[in-house]
């Protein structure tokens, strides 16, 4: 029986280091550009004209019932056909954002859908304008409502990254599948790559329950 | 020149009137308070008059100028016109000073240590200085709906709507939130109240307004209105409030 050695994996620690620092990186852009998708076409949906109505549902809806793997593609290997040319990195952050933005886009808009409509009509009775009622009124409590489900989203995001190894976007499951070929120690390497992934997670949940507790302080009679 | 005019207003919701042509003046410095069943029109009249609800026919005019919601300095208009709402409307992640000053500060500008001594001065007017640093959910029904006259007064309106704001809050709690008004009262700030509370619009106000079935069925002085109803509805209606 093969006994196990993780010996050979320590020489290529740099390469560990680097795949993770790219994961993070990855995940943080496509984060970014998902949240930022996300409440917008969330505002959007509520009170924007049908035409842009129709259009993020559609958006939505392609995206959720698509495999992401796929979506991937798309953006590396058929964009480029239409004069969008980019390297790998950049093509999963925009594929993993827009794939964070369509469920992010239901997150927000569960959130904003549980803010009564007399809260805005407060708003309203003050003076304030319909970008004020939305960004001082609606959106903080909102955003607490859906914190759980938005960080739990923002993990499979994380560990959905490693779906850009298969256009060779550098991120530590592609690392892995370099160290892979150079010892053939699967068990050790993919060992190793799991317990990073598991570390980098543990330290998101661990974060958001910091910044939760930070920004969302206010209490709530139930 | 009155300050609220309303002529032969009309309002709908689907095929159900609500307003079948409600005509009434509002001075300057009367307290106004309308009465009547539930289902009669009390409250959309109030929210016509602050541009919440869009009318059907006749005209609101506050201060000479015609209210409508889609006129173009609605924001400025319901600066002067303040509503205090049933269900306070308070804005839950946020301090008291914050949902007081909240508004002046977006839309007057005015300095972070101005608003909180603006707070500060509406908050002894409804009594609660001491509860500038709480959030909504730490308070009474009672202080909320303070808070939520504070935040009013802080814009320092003209005019001061007032849609049953004590119906949602224990009996106990009550008279802390009259007393309020009653003061705002002596202080001449004019005021529309729709209430249940008999006591209140007797002692109080200089006009009691009674509505029935989407119109106004007899207005006067409360003494007056009250010893000498000259309708039976009016007549049945002060027998089942006694």
């Amino acid at each position: 029986m093969q006994t196990l050695n993780f010996q050979q994996l320590w020489r290529y620690q740099d390469q560990l280091i680097d795949g993770t620092l790219h994961t993070l990186l990855l995940t943080l852009v496509a984060a970014a550009i998902g949240t930022a998708i996300g409440v917008a076409a969330a505002a959007a949906v509520r009170s924007g004209p049908r035409p842009v109505r129709w259009a993020i549902r559609g958006y939505v809806e392609l995206i959720r019932n698509t495999p992401s793997l796929i979506q991937l593609f798309v953006v590396f290997f058929v964009l480029p056909g239409f004069g969008l040319r980019m390297g790998a990195f950049e093509a999963a952050s925009i594929a993993l954002g827009l794939y964070f933005g369509a469920y992010c886009t239901e997150i927000v808009r569960a959130g904003l859908d549980a803010i009564p409509g007399s809260q805005v009509e407060a708003g309203q009775c003050l003076g304030l304008t319909r970008w004020q009622v939305f960004r001082h009124i609606v959106l903080p409590p909102a955003l607490r409502s859906v914190y759980p489900a938005f960080t739990s989203q923002f993990v499979l995001l994380l560990l959905g990254t490693s779906l850009a190894s298969q256009i060779s976007a550098e991120e530590l499951f592609h690392t892995g599948g370099f160290i892979e070929t150079r010892t053939y120690r699967s068990f050790e390497v993919y060992a190793v790559i799991c317990g990073i992934y598991f570390a980098l997670v543990m330290t998101f949940k661990l974060l958001f329950a910091a910044v939760g507790h930070l920004a969302f302080r206010w209490p709530v009679r139930r | 020149m009155a300050l609220v005019d309303i002529r032969n207003v009309t309002k709908s919701y689907g095929s159900t009137q609500v307003l079948k042509g409600v005509s009434l003046d509002i001075k300057e410095g009367e307290i106004v308070t309308i009465i009547g069943k539930s289902g009669s029109g009390k409250s959309t009249l109030l929210r016509c008059i602050n541009a919440l609800e869009r009318i059907d026919g006749g005209e609101i005019t506050v201060e000479g100028q015609p209210v409508r919601t889609d006129m173009p300095n609605l924001r400025d208009f319901r600066q002067r016109v303040g509503i205090v709402f049933q269900a306070f409307n308070l804005f839950p992640h946020m301090t008291v000073e914050r949902n007081i000053t909240l508004a002046p500060v977006l839309n007057k500008r005015i300095a972070k240590a101005d608003g909180r001594a603006l707070a500060l001065d509406v908050l002894e007017r409804v009594g609660l200085a001491d509860k500038i640093d709480a959030y909504p959910a730490q308070l009474s029904g009672g202080q909320q709906q303070r808070v939520a006259i504070a935040r009013c007064l802080a814009m320092r309106p003209h005019l001061m709507l007032f849609d049953e704001v004590t119906s949602a809050l224990d009996p106990e709690l009550v008279g802390e939130v009259l007393k309020v008004m009653e003061d705002m009262a002596r202080q001449g700030m004019t005021m529309v109240l729709v209430t249940h509370e008999m006591g209140f619009a007797r002692n109080v106000a200089s006009k009691i307004v009674f509505m029935h079935q989407g119109r106004v069925w007899e207005e006067g002085p409360p003494a007056e209105l009250f010893a000498n109803p000259r309708t039976p509805e009016l007549q049945s209606f002060i027998a089942s409030v006694r």
